[in-house]
């Protein structure tokens, strides 16, 4: 796995997150460490999509700081870090291959080759199907491909294991494992274990 | 720039493939600049003097068919959300996508264009003229556009408001288009000038657009 400039931890400071004029969670601090995983979890609503899409820097950030200490710093966190949402970013007119040699090289960064990812995730045989054919958990994959493909510090990851069948779950987990072991950081938002031992968890309050 | 030239590529690697794009905006063009004619009666001195006002008119209205697209299409599978959170800065991108958007669909109206003159019995200079505009000014178009796409990104429906939003933004260009072309046709002033600030207009939008756009959708988080 291609390497990148290691980060010593994000550290988010009284991080306050505005949606409309609904407040989502404030005062909101945590640190997550090299080779870490932070768990996100609580009840529907309150908040983890938004405080994963505030670290990517699509969500703007009320109130608080949000730092990656040692990390590249004429980036932004954002700019640091893989973001898998529950949109694919697909398109369907594109093949797999093409799909994945668009995000590589427009992404940039070191890459270990889009081949060897989508052997990987198990996308290798079809790799000229258009996206428009894939099942929801190929897609998934695909996007998965993209985590690896591009080497990215910070992954942020909106219940990544929607979609997925047990093999793949498994697949994911040994991925994560790796990127951890790599002096990576991960932060899931998850309603359920995601196959990662010694993980810390952040708890967001229910909807006020 | 390996990027950009990226970008570019699968953005008109995409509208060929799925098509369309293109072929509807000039057969719009076609229609708009076929009705005239019945709606005006069969002068054919009139339809000279009006024709390059008419073909900028129906070029104006075609491209903004497909403007809806523009950044929609990647709002909604989540490919902006990859864009605004790439190292690429974001200014660079939008310029990229339209400048591959008017290869698309803004340049087939400028080949058209000749063709349309046709109907509209205006002469080969008078034709040339207008296609010359056309080349100079629907890229001003596209890049006004751009902001009218990011402003609209997130509304359901936003493409009827891009219209709204745009076309005022568009008179100018509409003005010197149709100025300079009628100065080739009938003076007396010359050519030049009309179309010099037509030029300086596409060239200011290709700066403005783009920051525009890129403020507009950084706002646009939420």
């Amino acid at each position: 796995m291609a390497q990148f400039r290691q980060p010593a931890r994000l550290l988010a400071t009284e991080l306050a997150c505005l949606r409309g004029d609904r407040s989502v969670f404030t005062g909101l601090s945590f640190a997550v460490g090299a080779g870490q995983a932070l768990m996100v979890n609580g009840p529907n609503g309150a908040g983890k999509s938004s405080l994963l899409r505030l670290i990517a820097g699509l969500v703007r950030i009320e109130a608080g700081q949000l730092v990656l200490e040692g990390g590249n710093p004429e980036a932004t966190p954002g700019e640091q870090a893989h973001y898998l949402g529950h949109q694919d970013a697909l398109k369907p007119s594109l093949s797999v291959i093409e799909n994945l040699d668009f995000w590589v090289r427009y992404l940039g960064g070191g890459m270990t080759g889009t081949g060897a990812a989508l052997d990987t995730v198990g996308l290798s045989r079809i790799l000229n199907l258009p996206a428009a054919y894939l099942s929801a958990g190929q897609r998934r994959r695909l996007s998965i491909a993209r985590l690896i493909a591009v080497a990215r510090p910070v992954w942020l990851l909106d219940e990544p294991t929607s979609a997925l069948d047990a093999t793949a779950q498994a697949m994911l987990a040994g991925l994560m494992r790796q990127h951890l072991a790599n002096g990576g950081m991960i932060l899931a938002a998850t309603h359920g274990p995601i196959g990662l031992d010694g993980a810390k968890e952040l708890r967001l309050g229910g909807a006020p | 720039m390996t990027a950009l030239a990226n970008i570019f590529l699968r953005d008109m690697r995409l509208s060929v493939r799925l098509g369309g794009g293109a072929l509807i905006g000039v057969l719009f063009f076609l229609i708009v600049v076929t009705l005239m004619p019945f709606a005006i009666g069969p002068d054919l001195a009139l339809l000279a003097r009006i024709g390059p006002a008419i073909l900028w008119l129906g070029a104006l209205l075609a491209s903004l068919l497909a403007l809806d697209r523009l950044i929609a299409a990647d709002y909604e599978d989540g490919s902006l959300d990859l864009i605004l959170m790439a190292r690429v800065p974001l200014e660079l991108s939008l310029a990229s996508k339209a400048l591959a958007h008017w290869l698309t669909t803004g340049l087939p109206l400028v080949i058209a264009a000749p063709l349309l003159g046709l109907l509209l019995n205006l002469d080969p200079t008078a034709t040339g003229a207008v296609a010359l505009t056309l080349l100079a000014g629907t890229p001003a178009l596209t890049f006004i556009g751009l902001i009218g796409a990011s402003l609209t990104v997130a509304l359901r429906r936003g493409g009827l408001l891009i219209a709204v939003l745009v076309l005022p933004l568009a008179v100018p260009v509409l003005i010197f288009g149709v100025a300079a072309s009628n100065a080739a046709i009938v003076g007396p002033v010359p050519f030049g000038t009309p179309f010099t600030i037509l030029c300086a207009l596409t060239l200011m939008s290709a700066v403005v657009g783009p920051f525009a756009a890129a403020a507009a959708l950084r706002h646009g988080l939420e």
